[in-house]
């Protein structure tokens, strides 16, 4: 190889420029950062469980969005058999109206903006916050 | 010339075949009968066709009042854009020549009467056709929905409706609605809109926001079916409908 010093040097430097983000945070001591959202608790129990929420609300939404517009079908049944309104202001966001410190804070650590509340109307915000979620 | 060889076994075959195929359209039609298709359990549960009358007689509009209009249009976050090029309605009032532009008259009584106009959510809407990603669709009970998740702004079904019905979101809504309802959502910038002849109402029960605003009942709403109030309104007076030669078959009467 012609160059090898000056190539290799310079695959060096390339590497560590372009893992930067993972060494930076690594060495700040953040690399178990999790975005913890904070729960207003209107009620007790959700639609799911937190595992499933956490993993799957954007199916769940987007299956309740084809239930209740396109099918007319606005009676959602959960997997312990409660019946539920499908209603994002509604439902949703009754008991987690703090958009700010709930759903913006995955969203916004994930670089996610869904365009929802473009047309959903968002509750007017409570002011306390009573209980966390790790 | 030769004969055609046919044997008994398969000329009788081909018989009950053909006695089949003739009889397949009057079995069909026993069938489509409501009293069959409901002692069957094939009629769909969901209520019949809905429709809408508008007594002009009534209506007094022309005295200023629009308590329809404000009605529907705070209840569902319709925003006032403030111009003619890009504004939002859902029910409007129209001149009588601007709604029934066939009855060209110098005589008819109510030639001067303002009209009520709204989406009629016809029994064969143009729009749907048209729709390249049905985001537009009629309903088993005659309502032609908006999904407004699946609209891309084309506005191919604003050309498609004849009578002006439906409103295209030039900008943002949300800055031109006075008081939002938080019971109900807003739309965004780029889709169409129009009536829905308050869908999420009925599901509740209640009645259209028009007609239960309208404080001289100009407005009748609901099945056509014996024993229902527009049944009996629309059996008891001649009734206008908008375009009537263009086979839409729309579901809004007027009663002139």
């Amino acid at each position: 190889m012609f160059d090898k010093g000056k190539v290799l040097g310079g695959l060096a430097v390339f590497l560590c420029l372009a893992t930067f983000p993972l060494w930076y945070i690594a060495a700040q001591g953040k690399a178990d950062y999790f975005s913890d959202p904070v729960v207003y608790p209107g009620s007790e129990q959700c639609v799911e469980s937190v595992e499933y929420m956490s993993k799957y609300h954007m199916q769940l939404l987007e299956k309740w969005r084809d239930q209740a517009v396109r099918q007319g079908d606005r009676v959602y049944t959960a997997s312990d058999n409660k019946t539920y309104d499908i209603s994002l202001t509604g439902t949703c966001l009754k008991c987690h109206p703090n958009k700010a410190e709930f759903c913006d804070r995955c969203h916004n650590y994930n670089d996610i903006s869904p365009n929802c509340y473009n047309c959903h109307n968002i509750p007017p915000q409570p002011k306390e916050v009573l209980r966390d979620i790790k | 010339m030769r004969v055609v060889e046919i044997n008994r076994r398969t000329f009788l075959k081909l018989a009950s075949l053909g006695l089949l195929a003739a009889a397949a359209k009057p079995a069909i039609d026993l069938l489509a009968r409501p009293e069959i298709a409901r002692a069957l359990g094939l009629e769909s549960t969901v209520r019949g066709r809905l429709a809408m009358a508008v007594n002009l007689k009534a209506c007094t509009a022309e005295e200023g009042c629009s308590d329809c209009v404000l009605a529907c249009h705070s209840v569902h976050n319709v925003p006032d854009i403030g111009t003619r090029k890009e504004e939002v309605k859902w029910i409007w009032e129209a001149t009588y020549l601007q709604a029934f532009a066939e009855e060209e008259t110098q005589y008819a009584p109510l030639k001067d009467a303002p009209v009520l106009l709204l989406c009629n959510h016809c029994d064969n809407p143009p729009c749907v056709r048209v729709c390249p990603t049905q985001a537009t669709w009629r309903r088993d009970d005659g309502i032609v929905m908006m999904d407004y998740h699946r609209c891309i702004g084309c506005r191919y079904c604003m050309a498609a409706c004849p009578y002006g019905s439906r409103s295209f979101n030039w900008r943002d809504p949300r800055p031109h609605i006075k008081d939002i309802n938080l019971n109900y959502p807003t739309r965004t910038k780029g889709v169409v809109e129009k009536c829905n002849f308050c869908e999420e109402r009925l599901a509740e029960g209640k009645l259209p926001a028009c007609v239960e605003a309208c404080k001289k009942g100009a407005l009748t709403f609901g099945e056509l079916k014996p024993g229902t109030d527009i049944q009996r309104v629309l059996s008891q007076s001649f009734s206008l409908t908008r375009k009537a030669e263009l086979g839409t078959r729309p579901q809004v009467y007027y009663i002139v």
